[in-house]
């Protein structure tokens, strides 16, 4: 006979088969919107199934008071309520943000997930029918790790906004350090009985309030450009504490959708390092590996500054140009005026590459998105590996924002906190013209020794300022 | 202490596959994709809000701090869940846009 609980088990068969084939298709170019589409619906199936599961439950259950049915209206207009208001908000949050605000946007959502594996664990420590310790502690753990995601998102999402400055300093180490010592030690001592507390509630509220504090100070000492890699381990954490929830309420969907995102999350994080050449531990303690002050020679580099007009002259005699883009790029919102150019240019017989760095941006393929956004054709995307054995090719290299990624220091200086960083070389193009509003440093706080190169020139303005003037001159040209 | 291992112990090696699974599944992502599978992955730990229904459920229709709790839980998770794939369905649909104008 089909009862509603077969027909639980085969939906949530069926939603964990659509998130696998979702997150393999999701690291797919050509299927990645189909995986997206398809995760989304096994996700519905689940919930819907869900729903209806708990309710034709609880309607054949007889209720404490004799009644026929233990059927909660009230519960079941709540949860319906909820979830109407939560897919109308999130669409559209969704809709409404720009794309510089993504990597933004996915700590909010993480918070978001954090925060719901939080309130749950504060719930379920109340009405909990779990004797053994064990699964108490399950519970606990699920909860701790929620809220320490929830507020460490929080500060991540505010740190990208600009509104959140690094703290670094002893306290600030000593407060992450000795919280996440009290998240260890409280339930053990609960467990042998050296604490007085006694409810289970009780110890959840505290550990949540703990797991709070701990969030924060976790995020505080990390540098604002390190947050992607910051977020993609947080989002990890969440689906843990999914999977950990799921363990509590024997669920297989949430047990595999929580250790997918949870194992995935922690090699995303892994990859972004890689890709920066950092190591995770450096990046959580928020320093750089080596010194910097060691590597600065002293020696004053002559510095070619460039106007506007002498760009746009270059330009008209290309006939290959490479576009190097940076968070610069992003900041300023001047990708838009990019496409532009690009058009422009190759209206005139130039042809036009973009060269991504792998981290440019604030998250890995940020740039492509953004650029996406801009209607930059995705053939004109290179990646670093893909161009830079020709890039004596191009005519001119135009870096708009972006600082260490092109900085030659990562393959010459063996003293440079970036050695060994793969980097753009775009040293080999014919001419190199960087925009760039001054001469601050970049993220790595170093010189960068590409500015006193022999074909290196530096047009000193804002970049959505000089990209205008360039369009509009070499539409003068004319 | 460890009574659990006269259980069942299927559930750890789900686990366990589960975790090699995960791994596997996106060990070939280019680059570009970085930013929409994260997203993604992001939309799928959502479903803790099936545990947030679970739970909704037995806490007592009169018992309102937690009702309201409860309330917030599955807001959040719904949150989470439906601005994680429509913002990923957005990022790919940028990607996806240039492509037919080829």
């Amino acid at each position: 006979m089909i009862t509603m609980t077969s027909i639980t088990q085969i939906a949530y068969f069926l939603a964990m088969i659509s998130f696998i084939v979702g997150l393999k298709y999701l690291s797919s170019p050509k299927k990645a919107r189909l995986g997206n589409i398809l995760a989304g619906v096994g996700m519905i199936l689940a919930i819907v199934v869900t729903v209806a599961n708990e309710a034709l439950k609880s309607y054949q259950e007889v209720g404490e008071d004799g009644a026929a049915s233990n059927f909660k209206m009230v519960n079941f207009t709540l949860i319906l309520i909820a979830i109407f208001l939560g897919t109308v908000v999130g669409k559209r949050i969704s809709d409404k943000a720009e794309m510089t605000k993504m990597p933004q946007l996915v700590s909010f959502f993480n918070a978001m997930g954090g925060g719901c594996a939080m309130l749950l664990g504060l719930l379920e420590s109340q009405v909990a029918h779990e004797d053994s310790r064990l699964g108490s502690i399950v519970l606990l753990v699920a909860m701790m790790i929620g809220a320490a995601s929830f507020s460490g998102s929080i500060i991540a999402y505010l740190k990208l906004a600009g509104k959140q400055k690094d703290k670094r300093s002893m306290l600030v180490m000593v407060i992450s350090r000795l919280t996440l010592l009290l998240m260890v030690l409280i339930p053990v001592f609960v467990s042998y009985q050296l604490l007085p507390i006694d409810s289970l509630f009780h110890e959840a509220l505290i550990l949540v309030a703990i797991a709070l504090i701990y969030g924060v100070f976790f995020v505080f000492p990390i540098g604002g450009a390190d947050m992607p890699v910051v977020i993609s381990l947080l989002n990890s954490f969440t689906g843990v504490a999914t999977a950990l929830a799921g363990i509590m309420f024997h669920n297989i969907i949430m047990i595999a959708g929580g250790i997918f995102v949870g194992a995935a999350g922690v090699l995303l994080t892994l990859l972004m390092c890689t890709a920066m050449n950092r190591s995770l531990w450096n990046v959580l303690a928020g320093k750089f590996k080596g010194n910097s002050a060691a590597s600065a020679d002293g020696e004053e580099m002559e510095i070619k500054p460039i106007s506007v007009g002498e760009v746009t002259t270059s330009l008209a005699f290309a006939n290959k140009i490479a576009i190097i883009p940076g968070y610069g790029l992003a900041v300023a919102q001047a990708q838009h005026l990019c496409g532009q150019l690009e058009n422009l240019l190759e209206s005139k017989g130039v042809e036009v590459d973009y060269i991504i760095h792998p981290v440019a941006g604030r998250m890995p393929g940020h740039m492509n998105v953004l650029l996406a956004e801009a209607d930059v054709s995705y053939e004109k995307l290179k990646e670093m590996d893909e161009v830079n054995d020709q890039m004596s090719s191009y005519d001119m290299a135009i870096v708009i924002g972006a600082n260490d990624v092109v900085n030659p220091a990562a393959e010459k200086d063996p003293n440079s906190p970036i050695y060994g960083m793969p980097i753009i070389k775009a040293y080999n193009a014919k001419q190199v013209v960087v925009i760039k509003r001054g001469m601050a440093k970049g993220y790595a706080g170093i010189e960068n020794s590409l500015f006193g190169e022999e074909n290196c020139h530096l047009l000193f303005l804002d970049a959505k300022i000089a990209l205008n003037g360039i369009i509009s001159e070499l539409k003068n040209l004319d | 202490m460890f009574e659990f291992l006269q259980g069942d112990l299927a559930p750890l090696y789900f686990i366990v596959l589960c975790v090699f699974l995960g791994i596997e599944i996106i060990a070939n992502v280019p680059a570009i994709l970085h930013t929409p599978l994260m997203s993604g992955a992001n939309a799928i730990h959502g479903v803790i809000l099936v545990g947030a229904i679970i739970v909704m459920n037995q806490v007592a229709s009169d018992d309102y701090v937690n009702l309201i709790i409860g309330f917030l839980a599955v807001f959040v998770g719904t949150l989470n869940i439906s601005g994680g794939f429509f913002v990923t369905g957005r990022i790919l649909s940028m990607f996806s846009s240039k492509k037919k104008k080829q």
